[in-house]
């Protein structure tokens, strides 16, 4: 019988679900993946999880909570040091498994071994090997694998690039035919981390909304390196979290091209990245006043009709905005 | 040129003693007040970490004594302090405070770019001159250790509430004001006499807890509402689990001083809790409960402003390593509103548990 791996819903799954699907597959395993978040999920993970941690990180621990319940042989929860060279995602990141480990009761065999390559690329060459271990491949056979997929990997990112959504490009790489999306009047940019924006409960589905307001919604993951550095070349400093990066450029591109009406950004209660980057891209963008902004926060307790009547308040007034000009 | 510097605790003892011997004009920023604090709150954002708030306050605060030049420390990630002083910089710019900044940082590409930074305020001055100045400025630091020392183990056996303060605030500024190496010596002579002519029972057994947890909420007594004033007077001794010469030596002067007490000792013992670094001092947090509770302390409290995200890690982490070891270890969480009745109420239960475990442990082996 194939070994049955969890892969949680949650943090980084929004980037390499389909890369690490395929590699797990290709080393023998059968893929789980935890259910769509709801109210249940995210209570749970609230239970198991310190009080102080960030909305983001409570929710990976329901997810995972959602694995154990499913009975799964292991987990996959690499520690995603660096993924990018010179920079971090967030000290959270770095020491997910240890807060996992210590914290939820009737775990699995964990997969924890470590993605870093800030100092060297090949540093992935240890992850592979590492990972094989656990379904009794040697050092060549996961190198293979994982080089087998990676192709997967990059139509995903192409696809993402193109406009479309995380779960929309998984279904178009399952053989799917994209949706056709509704006529649009306006395009609006939201920015914030992958696991804020695209998990539909989290986010109070606020990119659907948007589509269904006549809204072309763009993310930060619509754009090309290029045009992220672009954006943060305005910087001092270079930006070390990989994600914060993406995101800070991202909106001072669209912001500096005019490419969109509106920027939302949206920021996770007690983030320590977007507190900074956030703070950054608003004083950058409200300088200017050029493009219209607005922040959202969310929290466990983030009211849905509060955010309702802002959103739609901030669309009359980017609407009005563009009639006046 | 007039140089500020964010305060934490009596940094601003080391950092003034290393520009003023360099003839370098210096502006302390007046100590972390209320005021300071709601300066910081109001043009931070809310999600700040404390330090960041706090350093917004004193900056706004030197700027009224004329302050034009910000000297800090910097980083490469992945905790937040390596991003602060260009957040702050921003901060300031839309109040129309133009600082200067200078920020000493591991250099991104070669050693030039830092020694470029300390050209921007030393300017032409010598090297040697340069390095002697450091020199003074990390002597004073670890005099200030000393005396900081001696105060955690008198307090708690003081016989009237307060003279230990008092003492301690003498000695400081005993050292606060020698200009030179020599003068130093001298000074800092002086203030271990002062400090040893507080009257103290002292032989009197006292509980050891040790203060882990971030730096900056570890040194600064603002952002701890007193803490380690709190624990003296519940007749505690308490042991700091980082001083400011090893802060100094990590984190300006990267390391270069050896043979300190470092903080390997906690790196070491932090797996299998905790198996990987994780910015700020995550990894030693978790490290420095382990140490301590097998050096035989009766517990530990860890100290972390709201939203630290490597202290989170570590906090959560803490209840398996107290669990394991049998060592109560207690989280307090600074903010904004962090008060000091609030924290003693707290601090006294802590204290309470670990009397009667204490009791319970002599009860058994006598
Ligand atoms: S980047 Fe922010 S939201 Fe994500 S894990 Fe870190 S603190 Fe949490
Ligand atoms: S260690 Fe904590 S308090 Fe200090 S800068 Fe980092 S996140 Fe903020």
């Amino acid at each position: 019988m194939p070994i049955r791996v969890g892969i949680p819903r949650a943090l980084l799954y929004y980037y390499y679900f389909p890369l690490w699907q395929d590699f797990l597959q290709r080393l023998g395993a059968e893929v789980v993946v935890s259910d769509l978040t709801t109210k249940g999920i995210l209570t749970r993970g609230v239970e198991h999880c310190v009080d102080e941690a960030c909305l983001p990180i409570k929710l990976a621990f329901g997810h995972v909570k959602n694995l154990v319940d499913k009975k799964v042989d292991a987990i996959f929860l690499p520690r995603m040091v660096s993924v990018a060279q010179g920079e971090y995602i967030c000290p959270k990141f770095l020491g997910f498994p240890d807060m996992v480990k210590q914290n939820v009761p009737g775990l699995p065999t964990v997969i924890d071994t470590a993605i870093n390559v800030r100092k060297k690329q090949q540093d992935i060459h240890r992850f592979t090997r590492e990972v094989g271990v656990h379904f009794n491949k040697g050092a060549v056979k996961s190198w293979l694998a994982y080089q087998r997929s990676l192709p997967i990997h990059i139509r995903y990112t192409k696809l993402l690039e193109q406009g479309h959504l995380p779960d929309e490009a998984v279904a178009v790489l399952a053989g799917k035919k994209p949706k056709a999306l509704a006529e649009t009047d306006l395009k609006v940019a939201v920015i914030g981390h992958p696991y804020n924006i695209y998990d539909p409960f989290i986010s109070m589905n606020l990119i659907s909304r948007l589509r269904k307001s006549g809204v072309k919604v763009i993310t930060a993951d619509n754009l090309t390196e290029q045009m992220v550095s672009q954006g943060v070349k305005r910087l001092p400093k270079k930006l070390f979290w990989t994600l914060s990066r993406r995101m800070t450029g991202g909106a001072l591109t669209l912001h500096d091209t005019n490419a969109v009406d509106g920027i939302i950004h949206v920021a996770a209660f007690a983030c320590g990245p977007d507190s900074m980057t956030g703070e950054l891209i608003e004083r950058f963008i409200r300088r200017d006043r050029k493009v219209p902004f607005m922040n959202i926060n969310l929290d466990e307790h983030t009211g849905e009709a509060g955010v309702v009547t802002r959103l739609e308040a901030f669309l009359d007034m980017v609407r009005w905005r563009r009639q006046a000009v | 040129m007039k140089v500020t510097f964010p305060h934490m605790g009596y940094m601003y003892v080391s950092l003034k003693g290393m520009l003023e011997y360099l003839g370098i004009d210096v502006v302390v920023p007046p100590p972390c007040s209320k005021r300071t604090l709601n300066l910081g709150v109001k043009h931070s954002p809310e999600f700040a970490c404390l330090p960041l708030k706090l350093n917004i306050g004193n900056f706004i605060e030197a700027r009224e004594l004329g302050a034009d030049t910000i000297m800090m420390a910097g980083g490469c990630g992945p905790c937040r302090f390596g991003y602060y002083a260009y957040v702050e910089n921003e901060i300031l710019k839309d109040l129309k405070i133009d600082y200067n900044l200078v920020v000493m940082e591991p250099p991104e590409k070669h050693i030039g770019e830092l020694l470029g930074r300390i050209r921007k305020i030393t300017g032409n001055r010598p090297w040697l001159q340069v390095i002697k100045a450091l020199r003074f400025g990390f002597l004073k630091a670890k005099a200030v250790d000393e005396i900081e020392n001696l105060s955690y183990q008198i307090r708690p056996r003081e016989l009237v509430k307060g003279t230990t303060d008092r003492a301690l605030e003498k000695s400081i500024d005993l050292v606060n004001e020698a200009a030179t190496p020599t003068a130093l010596t001298r000074a800092l002579a002086q203030a271990k006499e002062v400090m040893a002519a507080v009257p103290a029972d002292r032989g009197r057994p006292a509980l050891k807890v040790a203060l882990i947890g971030e730096i900056y909420t570890l040194l600064e007594p603002y952002s701890n509402v007193n803490i380690e004033r709190h624990l003296g007077y519940l007749g505690v001794e308490v042991e700091r689990a980082m001083m400011l010469s090893q802060w100094i030596n990590d984190h300006l002067f990267m390391g270069v001083v050896r043979n300190l007490p470092s903080s390997d000792r906690f790196k070491k013992v932090a797996s299998p809790y905790l198996n990987h670094f994780v910015g700020g001092h995550g990894e030693e947090t978790v490290g420095s409960a382990v140490w301590y509770a097998q050096q035989g302390f009766a517990g530990a409290i860890q100290v972390l402003p709201f939203t630290c995200m490597p202290e989170i890690v570590a906090q959560s982490i803490l209840p398996k390593v107290s669990e394991n070891t049998g060592m109560p270890i207690m989280t307090l969480i600074m903010d904004e509103h962090s008060g000091e009745a609030g924290l003693i109420t707290r601090l006294e239960a802590f204290i309470d548990l670990l009397q009667r475990k204490h009791e319970q442990k002599e009860a058994l082996t006598s």
